[in-house]
């Protein structure tokens, strides 16, 4: 009989930590297929954030290394510059880098790095226990915003794709989603662009992708992805916000 | 060996860049943007070099710990405020065990103070700075010669005990010149293979390094492997220099810019009083600090003058080492002011005079 399905083998044989209904297993599992289709692994270095992923260099089987809360990118920065050939990304919660990591975001983009950041936008803080983040919608309920998040005082939830799409040396930026299997399969193919552009050495690449998370959202896990496509992609559009030819 | 003038500041990068430094991270802060400019000339020059001037001073204290990780040898540099910034940082370093050198040239404090040469930091310094249970190994040069010479060596500390190791200068050592012999790497001799570094998992299992541990027992072996690792480097590592202690009666004990200032007060109450009997211990490491050395002395002498320009931190390292042993007289000078060695002699003369008044009574 012919194997169809498999662990890849970027990814490591244990039980995830991860709440059910959660995006991070998801895109952990499409980051180890390509690094296994792509040839990436002996190569691969990941820096993980604080937040949820941070576990991740408990699962995904190749060189990691931890970062302070938001200085993701610039350790990325630091290890790509000593090793160029090696394919060096991040992996962000939407606090980590657009919260307490904006600035180190920014100017590394600004820069060109030649990295990838892949950017997970679940429009709350995770780990800590479901409070305000920098991409929670407008009158989001939270922890922290009892009320739901108010724009005019709280400001509206930020966009980083388009953000960032501003700067000349941002190659490919790209927002999908992991809330079904059409947007799953958009999710890998974009991460692959992303990768490769890294490998053409073209510059900075990010795929912010929108990842349900019930237990933060009080929803069960259909709900959150319906809630995706119906609320969250109305303020975060998915598709590719820019693309450099390279 | 030539000797050339060079300014404190690019003793420090010539001396990096000659311990093998490729990689260097800043951020503009007075009184040392000669360093980084330095470095943004000189780095260049160099195979595999790099240089960023970073976005803040995390950036690049975090840009510094990339590069370790990555294997290559880092170092970053600033001023007080600025390195404040970077404890968090420092304390990553410290808990991920990645080597790096830091070089703090202090000036006035706290807040933004102002950007006199001031000795302000060294509670900072010594005392972890950053959160956790760590220590800083941190090297006080006082001539332009010993910031190349404990520059270059401190790479090498860094490396063998993989930790962070600090530079605690100050705007007035690292803006003045001196002649300099440039220290050189011993020819033939290789660095030694890192096992831990991030290169992908070609052929090996994937490497991990972290400061997270969430078993708590696992932590705390963690803890107490760190303390292991500072017992031997305070046993291996730690320098200091005596100065005219033979006949002493007192002893001054000052660092950095105090201790050069200290040593032309020596100089000048012995010239003019030979019944002044003044020597000085200046501790090279301020962390770990020379505590025997000061034991030791305590065995004959029973004055100590401490002389620091800040309202009084090392003073209390040295009130740990003498144990009740001993006086302790201090004179500080915070803020940026730099006395005189006549100022000083002045003050160590009146203590030293009232001591044995005090004796004979």
């Amino acid at each position: 009989m012919k194997k169809v399905y498999q662990r890849p083998r970027s990814l490591r044989d244990v039980p995830m930590h991860y709440c059910p209904g959660c995006g991070h297993s998801i895109i952990h599992r499409l980051i180890a297929e390509l690094l296994d289709e792509m040839g990436l692994r002996d190569s691969a270095i990941c820096v993980p954030p604080a937040g949820c992923a941070v576990l991740a260099y408990y699962y995904l089987d190749i060189d990691m290394v931890e970062a302070p809360h938001g200085r993701a990118t610039a350790v990325a920065t630091g290890i790509k510059r000593v090793r160029p050939d090696n394919l060096v990304f991040s992996y962000q919660g939407d606090g980590d880098l657009a919260a307490i990591g904006t600035a180190e975001a920014l100017h590394t983009a600004n820069r060109g790095e030649n990295i990838t950041v892949i950017f997970v936008n679940n429009a709350v803080y995770g780990m800590t226990g479901g409070q305000m983040a920098p991409t929670t919608l407008a009158g989001m309920k939270t922890t922290t915003t009892p009320a739901g998040r108010k724009p005019k005082s709280e400001g509206p939830p930020i966009r980083v794709c388009e953000l960032l799409s501003g700067l000349a040396n941002t190659v490919y930026l790209e927002r999908t989603a992991v809330n079904s299997p059409a947007n799953v399969i958009k999710t890998k193919k974009a991460i692959r662009k992303a990768f490769s552009v890294q490998q053409k050495k073209a510059g900075f690449s990010l795929v912010e992708i929108l990842s349900p998370c019930p237990t933060n959202w009080r929803m069960d896990t259909v709900a959150s992805c319906t809630w995706i496509d119906e609320v969250m992609a109305r303020e975060f559009p998915l598709g590719v916000i820019k693309e450099v030819p390279c | 060996m030539t000797k050339k003038l060079m300014y404190g500041t690019h003793a420090i990068g010539e001396a990096a860049i000659q311990a093998g430094c490729t990689c260097y991270f800043g951020y503009p802060i007075t009184p040392q943007n000669e360093l980084p400019e330095y470095m943004s000339q000189r780095l260049p020059e160099v195979p595999g070099g790099v240089f960023i001037q970073a976005e803040s001073e995390l950036a690049a204290i975090n840009m510094v710990l990339g590069a370790s990780v990555a294997g290559a040898r880092a170092m970053t540099s600033s001023s007080s405020p600025g390195i404040s910034l970077k404890q968090e940082g420092i304390s990553f370093l410290a808990g991920s065990e990645l080597p790096a050198v830091i070089v703090n040239i202090m000036r006035g404090g706290p807040g933004l103070g102002n950007i006199a040469p001031a000795q302000s930091d060294y509670f900072q310094a010594t005392r972890g700075g950053g959160h956790g249970d760590y220590r800083l190994v941190v090297f006080a040069p006082a001539s332009v010669q010993e910031m190349a010479d404990l520059t270059f060596h401190a790479f090498d500390v860094a490396d063998e005990y993989r930790t962070p190791v600090m530079i605690l200068g100050d705007g007035m050592l690292g803006q003045m010149m001196e002649p300099v012999v440039m220290p050189k790497p011993r020819k033939g001799k290789k660095a030694a293979e890192k096992d831990y570094i991030l290169t992908g998992a070609k052929g090996r299992p994937a490497r991990l390094v972290k400061s997270l541990i969430l078993d708590t027992k696992d932590m705390e072996e963690h803890n107490w492997k760190l303390v292991r690792k500072f017992k031997r480097i305070e046993e291996r590592e730690t320098r200091w220099e005596g100065y005219m202690l033979d006949d002493a009666e007192m002893v001054v004990i000052a660092y950095g810019t105090a201790a050069r200032i200290a040593r032309g007060a020596i100089n000048r109450l012995r010239r003019e009083d030979s019944n002044l009997r003044v020597g000085m211990i200046r501790p090279i490491t301020v962390s770990p600090f020379p505590v025997k050395a000061i034991r030791d002395a305590a065995q004959t002498i029973k004055d100590f003058f401490v002389f620091e320009m800040s309202t009084g931190q090392m003073v209390d390292d040295v009130r740990l080492a003498l144990e009740g042993q001993g006086t302790i007289h201090f004179y500080g000078r915070p803020g940026g002011v730099v006395p005189s060695a006549r100022e000083l002699g002045r003050s160590i003369a009146r203590r030293y005079y009232q001591a044995i008044r005090k004796r004979k009574q």
